[in-house]
């Protein structure tokens, strides 16, 4: 599935909540079956600096497609990595460059975006596509 | 009595919603709410005698002067300073600190100690830090015990005659505890050092009497008290701010300007360069009457019962451990719950109405000393009540439900 596809699946996903408490519980329940990231990983290499929560990021490129594995040591924060994996991983360079972010708003998590809000969603997707922007200038 | 139903009418913002739920703030130890009175006399200085001080013989700058120096006098009798110019105006406790730091740097020599507490705040550690880089002096750390208290052995035997300055607030805003400040400033004036007492936590509790306390020193932040941002309050002994250099240059600050040589203005001008916030220190003014008019005992009466409430309450939550639990603290309570990241229970709390802190509070050697990442703090002032407190139980109860 392309990125915008991946993104409207969230959104229709997210609809079907009637409340914030269902919309958080489905990310508690995300951030719980986030697959762990490799402890070689977990390091202050890879951290994204927010204020509260820790962040790890790690990219991998493999036959031209970007893999992300990451991590938090808030349930939440991890919640809203997965769903930015899940959108953002498996996808050519060039493709997570040209993506947008809307969807963040569509599925009501743009409280999330404030760049003072401190488990870094701001943070997080600029790393997710500052790595995209490296392997896409590798790969030429 | 404290009649809080009458009290909360003061404050306009408390009748707000957030996230479709009556606003519970228990942040109070960051910033505290504004009264309708502190709103209206910033409303008023703009509306009727904006002007500049200390430079106009027109009839408004006239007026912002006298309103400008009545409050440095209420903020001097509140504290009972002896002289209302031992009353420095500031944008804030960092300034104060800042101001103080950079005066010492002419004091101190290569080899001279400083002792802070372990209970500090990040803006009270840096400071120092950055005074030993340029004096050659060495920090020494007051440690403290699982409690959260200073260890006062400890403290005693870190004096010595190369102690030239003593920092400590007089409570952690971190943990709540209320350090025995009388003690220190005793202890090491028989060493000959002086002593700054951060009182940012404490002023919105306590009638404090720097007098009493002989402190040198003494710091309180305006918005902490009822008052607007962007004001700080330094006390100094005369002698001491007469011993010190000025902090910046600029207007206000001096006697004589010529290209050869400047002379400085007297006290308290000398530390008061350019423009202040005119609208706020007075504001400040009226926030200190205001908190005066509730009466500082029934303040902490009130406070005290609404944190055993709060204690006995939260401590019926399985698994939540409490941070500081010394016997002398103000209404601020430092908690986990189990092993949950606090910025998870903040987030879930946050969608209630209630505004709590999450995070290492600015104080990180603190949270190094427990092991953990931060905490979440609830922080009580005198407008807050026991059915707010029931709301917090709940909602830590359904936050506890479903991040576990």
């Amino acid at each position: 599935m392309s990125i915008s596809e991946i993104q409207e699946t969230i959104i229709e996903e997210f609809a079907m909540f009637d409340d914030w408490m269902q919309r958080y519980e489905y990310m508690i329940e995300l951030g719980k079956s986030l697959p762990i990231i490799a402890i070689e990983y977990k390091n202050d290499d890879y951290i994204i600096k927010g204020c509260q929560s820790k962040v790890w990021l790690h990219a991998e490129l493999k036959n031209n497609i970007l893999n992300f594995t990451a991590d938090s040591d808030a349930i939440i924060t991890k919640g809203i990595i997965a769903i930015l994996i899940r959108v953002f991983s498996n996808q050519p360079p060039k493709a997570i460059i040209d993506s947008s972010t809307q969807f963040i708003d569509d599925i009501g998590l743009k409280e999330h975006l404030s760049p003072t809000r401190a488990n870094g969603l701001t943070s997080m997707i600029k790393q997710i596509k500052m790595y995209a922007i490296a392997y896409q200038t590798q790969l030429k | 009595m404290l009649n809080v139903e009458t009290v909360r009418k003061d404050f306009p913002i408390l009748s707000r919603k957030v996230n479709g739920q009556p606003l519970v703030y228990f942040d109070n130890a960051a910033t505290s709410q504004t009264p309708q009175v502190v709103i209206d006399a910033i409303v008023d200085y703009y509306s009727n005698y904006n002007s500049n001080i200390h430079r106009g013989v027109h009839f408004l700058s006239q007026e912002a002067t006298d309103k400008y120096e009545i409050a440095r006098q209420k903020i001097q009798h509140h504290f009972n300073a002896e002289y209302s110019h031992e009353i420095i105006l500031t944008a804030g406790v960092t300034a104060g600190i800042n101001l103080v730091a950079n005066g010492f740097a002419s004091i101190l020599k290569k080899g001279d100690e400083i002792v802070v507490s372990a209970l500090e705040h990040h803006s009270n550690i840096v400071p120092w830090q950055m005074l030993c880089d340029k004096s050659g002096a060495i920090l020494k750390v007051i440690p403290m015990n699982l409690e959260g208290e200073l260890v006062m052995d400890a403290f005693e035997a870190l004096l010595s005659t190369k102690t030239k300055l003593v920092f400590v607030n007089h409570i952690s805003n971190a943990l709540g505890t209320i350090n025995p400040i009388k003690q220190i400033i005793k202890k090491s004036h028989r060493i000959g050092a002086a002593v700054l007492i951060d009182g940012a936590q404490a002023c919105p509790h306590i009638k404090v009497d720097v007098k009493q306390l002989d402190a040198d020193f003494y710091l309180a932040s305006a918005h902490k008290m009822c008052g607007p941002t962007g004001v700080g309050i330094l006390y100094g002994k005369q002698q001491w701010l007469t011993k010190l250099p000025p902090y910046q240059g600029g207007g206000e600050m001096i006697d004589q300007v010529t290209f050869e040589k400047t002379t400085y203005a007297g006290l308290p001008h000398k530390f008061e360069a350019g423009t202040p916030n005119i609208s706020g220190v007075i504001a400040t003014g009226v926030a200190i009457d205001y908190l005066n008019k509730i009466g500082f005992d029934a303040i902490s009466n009130y406070e005290n019962e609404l944190l055993t409430y709060a204690t006995n309450q939260l401590l019926a939550i399985e698994d939540l451990k409490i941070y500081g639990t010394s016997k002398n603290k103000t209404s601020v309570i430092s908690f986990n719950i189990g092993n949950i990241h606090p910025y998870d229970i903040g987030t879930i709390v946050d969608k209630f109405g209630i505004a709590l802190r999450t995070g290492h509070h600015c104080a990180q050697p603190i949270m190094d000393f427990y092991k953990i990442p931060g905490t979440i703090r609830a922080s009580f002032a005198f407008y807050n009540t026991k059915e707010e407190i029931d709301k917090l139980v709940s909602a830590l109860f359904k936050a506890k439900q479903m991040l576990s």
